[in-house]
């Protein structure tokens, strides 16, 4: 039963860039379980090796100097990183679909809308040239653009509402994943919500699984029903919504939640994390937050920490849940 | 007061090592450097190498249109001059050429881009719309056209190449200069009461030297071109001295015959340009690493 | 969109008469008394000054440069001082054979150019993208009319397979328009390169391919699309040069063009020939500018809706 409701099962992912600077560790084994219909919060730090991961899922790093060195990316029972790349191509936008950071650049600017949504269709349905543009009408307007611009160019449009067009491009083709890279970030305040909303609704609508990449708990607490933390190419937790935002056990995610503002406590400062995200060509050895980690001890300069799970596919990777490091004793 | 004037030094020597750093991690700009020093050195020591009256410009009939030989490496030309002597005294006449052709046109074109683009406006408008006609006359034919009016001379040779450049360095400056123009630290010299002398010529020229150093260096190359081209259709240098694109002309009337006076003087023109091309887009790389992908 | 040519073609006519206003004026400026080489050296002094007078040419600057501009407007630009047939004339007498060797030229750099841009970006660093890199430097550094005597030397003089000069059919258009476009090609090569590996590496590009969108096509049309924008540029400017360097390429075939008309013009100080010439093929440019801006707009959508 459960291997009918698996979608996606990512398992010890690595993702490198090689440069003649030095080699960028973006992505260090990381394991992903989706679910049909679910929605995923991937969340962390810029350059946390998010959106790195996500190209890894449609086999787009750049190459070079990007490359996989491992791993296993199922997809609906075929491994991704196995099939031929005409394979590969017939599922990107069909049923694999990404929405990307900025609307602003991420549409052809010499084709039209129409021409650009009309695309995906065509590629991936045995359909003709003139039934494609029909459905790509119907996107426009289930994304709440009036039919009549099919034939404008995205210049003519708002990032708000290149960002609806992209939306319809990506699920046009009914997609069972979607992956949703930062899709409101580069979006004025009042149009993310809106953005956001419009997701969500046609997620559920449609019953699509959704990788939400983000480093905004708010928007994770909308719309999420799991969050993976992200920390310098690694899933540092792994929990449901509910067990994250009561519970966190990583001393990283404890650290971003003290590093938002909360409405219903008073708060003097906000406590960031203190220090920088390490840099991905040399990464520090054992547990790789431990110059940041307020409990850091000895064994966590040395000792890289296993995932221990805790409850319920609540799952963490810090020594002190190991039992090898005392909380105790910090402060 | 003194460590802050330093640091600011180091700073910018730091700069250009940088520049200097970057650029020598480039082979294609190091080869080029390379072959350039060479003829540099080949073209100032020219006297040591062949004596210019004797050997360069005197005749010798008795050996005219001779292959290349141990005696004469490049072989000799329809008057029995070796043509090696005078290619490397021809670098002279080349290396001067490019080299003050690109300054007149930096000169002029600098100014006239940094008043268009420091005071904008309807004096700006005026330049560069002149500018524009300018460089509606494609510059081969403005160039010939400023020789056979001044008549053909080593001197009116340059200005005549010098001229015909002017409009693209006075847009790089002016482009520059409006880049610059409105940023804060012009704005704060301003306040401070900087003259606008001043603030040109200690603020905004130096921010505009990174592009016109790399167009600079294609441009020399580009001179050096031109030059050969209006000599070859006998607006350049006059016979005997040696020059490239006259040697080359010269030559053309025996090219069934003597293959190498044709061909030596291009090859020396291509050499020349090429390394100059390298080490131009060296520079470019090494002045604006955004660039390079 | 006729708004946006007719708003060019007004643009056109101050540059028009910059133009002849600048050559006119450096050719008032050259040394040399028309009516005296007209006449001849040996020419009596007071003959000379009736045909000065006759000639207008004693009146203040700005007269005679309004009365050439006035005279050009009705297709007369003065007679040739050596043939005494009217310059226009012979102008455009020899204007197609130019027209016809500076297109032959711009297919030649297209032809070439634009493939070989495009494969050399899609295999950066490859041996294909290396080897036409090192070809197109060469191709920049060469003076054309040394390039064009090598193929001369090698095509006509020692293979004997095609003429080393004149305007005699196709054959004898080969090495000429190779000649002319081989540094154009060299050019529109290197901006094409660099121009398609800019827009590869755009966000647009990169939904096209998570479209699932075939690679041929991104490349072919994705790609291609928004990289010709700028090439369309250099193709135009390059036409230009070309014209002007047509003046080299023709001396060395021969070729009864505008370049030699002019190169002889010079010799024989034949003033309101050069002047002529340089003008007539200063305004052929602009005029091809002018194309290229229109057709500038057909491509490009964002420009288009400017004049819409």
């Amino acid at each position: 039963m459960r291997e009918n409701k698996e979608l996606l099962n990512i398992e010890n992912l690595a993702i490198h860039y090689i440069t003649d600077d030095g080699t960028v560790k973006a992505v260090n084994g990381i394991n992903i379980k989706l679910n049909k219909g679910e929605t995923l919060g991937l969340v962390g730090e810029t350059g946390a090796g998010k959106t790195t991961t996500a190209l890894g899922i449609m086999r787009l790093v750049p190459n070079p100097p990007g490359e996989i060195m491992s791993g296993v990316i199922e997809f609906e029972g075929r491994d991704l990183l196995k099939i031929s790349e005409e394979e590969m191509r017939k599922i990107r936008g069909n049923k694999i679909s990404m929405i990307f950071q900025d609307p602003m650049t991420s549409l052809n600017p010499v084709m039209t809308v129409g021409e650009q949504i009309a695309e995906v269709i065509e590629i991936h349905q045995n359909v003709s040239k003139q039934e494609a543009m029909e459905k790509a009408g119907e996107m426009l307007e289930l994304v709440g653009i009036p039919k009549a611009r099919l034939n404008d160019y995205p210049h003519q449009f708002s990032g708000g509402m290149k960002q609806r067009v992209i939306i319809a491009i990506a699920l046009a083709c009914n997609p069972q994943l979607l992956i949703a890279d930062e899709p409101t970030t580069a979006l004025d305040v009042t149009i993310q919500a809106q953005v956001l909303d419009l997701m969500n609704n046609l997620k559920n609508e449609f019953n699509t699984a959704m990788i939400l990449i983000t480093h905004d708990l708010g928007v994770v607490a909308e719309v999420c029903d799991k969050v993976a933390i992200m920390y310098a190419g690694e899933i540092v937790e792994t929990a449901s919504l509910e067990q994250l935002f009561e519970n966190p056990k990583h001393p990283y995610t404890v650290g971003l939640f003290g590093s938002i503002p909360k409405l219903d406590e008073e708060v003097d400062r906000l406590k960031p994390i203190k220090g920088l995200m390490p840099d991905p060509t040399n990464l520090p050895s054992g547990c790789k937050f431990h110059p940041r980690c307020p409990y850091a001890k000895d064994i966590c300069t040395k000792k890289e920490p296993k995932v221990t799970e805790l409850e319920n596919g609540h799952k963490v990777k810090c020594l002190i849940y190991e039992g090898l490091v005392d909380v105790k004793e910090v402060k | 007061m003194a460590t802050a004037k330093k640091s600011k030094k180091n700073k910018k020597r730091s700069q250009w090592s940088e520049v200097w750093r970057r650029l020598k991690k480039n082979k294609m700009a190091m080869v080029g450097l390379t072959i350039l020093t060479i003829i540099v050195l080949l073209a100032v020591f020219a006297d040591f190498i062949a004596d210019y009256d004797e050997v360069v410009i005197k005749q010798n009939l008795k050996e005219r249109l001779q292959g290349p030989s141990a005696k004469h490496w490049l072989g000799t030309d329809e008057f029995g001059r070796d043509i090696f002597a005078r290619l490397i005294h021809g670098a002279r006449v080349s290396l001067k050429v490019g080299i003050i052709s690109v300054g007149i046109s930096i000169i002029i074109g600098g100014i006239l881009g940094s008043i268009a683009g420091y005071y904008g406006g309807l004096i700006d408008n005026i330049i560069m719309r002149t500018m524009d006609i300018f460089l509606a006359i494609p510059s081969i034919l403005l160039a010939i056209a400023i020789v056979s009016a001044l008549g053909p001379s080593l001197m009116n040779l340059m200005i005549a190449v010098g001229i015909s450049s002017v409009p693209s360095y006075a847009r790089i400056v002016r482009a520059s200069v409006l880049s610059i123009r409105d940023q804060e630290f012009i704005e704060a010299a301003k306040a401070i009461g900087a003259s606008d002398l001043r603030i040109v010529l200690k603020h905004i020229i130096p921010n505009t030297l990174a592009p016109v150093i790399v167009q600079g260096t294609l441009g020399v190359a580009g001179a050096i071109l031109s030059t050969a081209g209006l000599s070859f259709i006998g607006l350049g240098i006059r016979p005997p001295a040696p020059e490239w694109g006259a040697m080359l002309a010269g030559g053309r009337a025996y090219l069934r015959y003597a293959w190498h006076v044709t061909t030596f003087p291009g090859l020396a023109i291509m050499t020349i340009i090429l390394a100059l091309n390298f080490l131009g887009d060296g520079l470019r790389d090494a002045l604006d690493p955004r660039l390079k992908q | 969109m006729h708004k946006y040519i007719l708003h060019r073609l007004l643009l056109l006519i101050p540059v028009i008469l910059g133009v002849t206003f600048i050559v006119y004026s450096i050719m008032y400026l050259t040394p040399g008394d028309p009516a005296q080489i007209i006449l001849g050296e040996s020419a009596p002094p007071e003959k000379v000054e009736q045909l000065r007078e006759e000639m207008g040419l004693n009146d203040p600057f700005i007269v005679q440069y309004f009365r050439f501009i006035k005279n050009g407007l009705k297709g007369d630009f003065g007679r040739s001082y050596s043939t005494r047939r009217p310059v226009f004339e012979e102008i455009f007498a020899r204007f197609p054979a130019t027209l016809k060797l500076t297109i032959a030229g711009v297919l030649v750099a297209i032809i070439i150019g634009i493939p070989v841009g495009i494969i050399s970006a899609t295999k950066q660093y490859s041996l294909f993208d290396n080897v036409s890199m090192v070809g197109a430097l060469l191709g920049v550094s060469m003076p054309n009319f040394w390039f064009g005597l090598m193929l001369v030397l090698v095509f006509s003089v020692t293979l004997k397979w095609l003429p080393s000069g004149g305007d005699n059919g196709l054959s004898s258009l080969v090495l000429p328009a190779i000649t002319l476009g081989t540094s154009a090609a060299a050019l529109i090569t290197r901006m094409t390169r660099s121009s398609m590996l800019e827009v590869i590496r755009q966000d647009y590009i990169r939904t096209a391919r998570a479209k699932g969108v075939l690679e041929k096509k991104v490349i072919n049309k994705h790609a291609l699309k928004n990289a010709l924008i700028p090439i369309i540029t250099v193709v135009g400017l390059q036409f230009g040069y070309l014209l002007g360097g047509a003046v080299l390429t023709e001396t060395v075939f021969s070729w009864p063009g505008v370049g030699r008309l002019l190169v002889d013009a010079i010799r024989q100080k034949d003033t309101p020939m050069v002047l002529a010439s340089v003008v007539f093929v200063s305004v052929t440019f602009s005029f091809v500018n002018l194309m290229v801006d229109i057709l500038y707009a057909y491509v490009d959508p964002r420009i288009k809706s400017q004049y819409k």
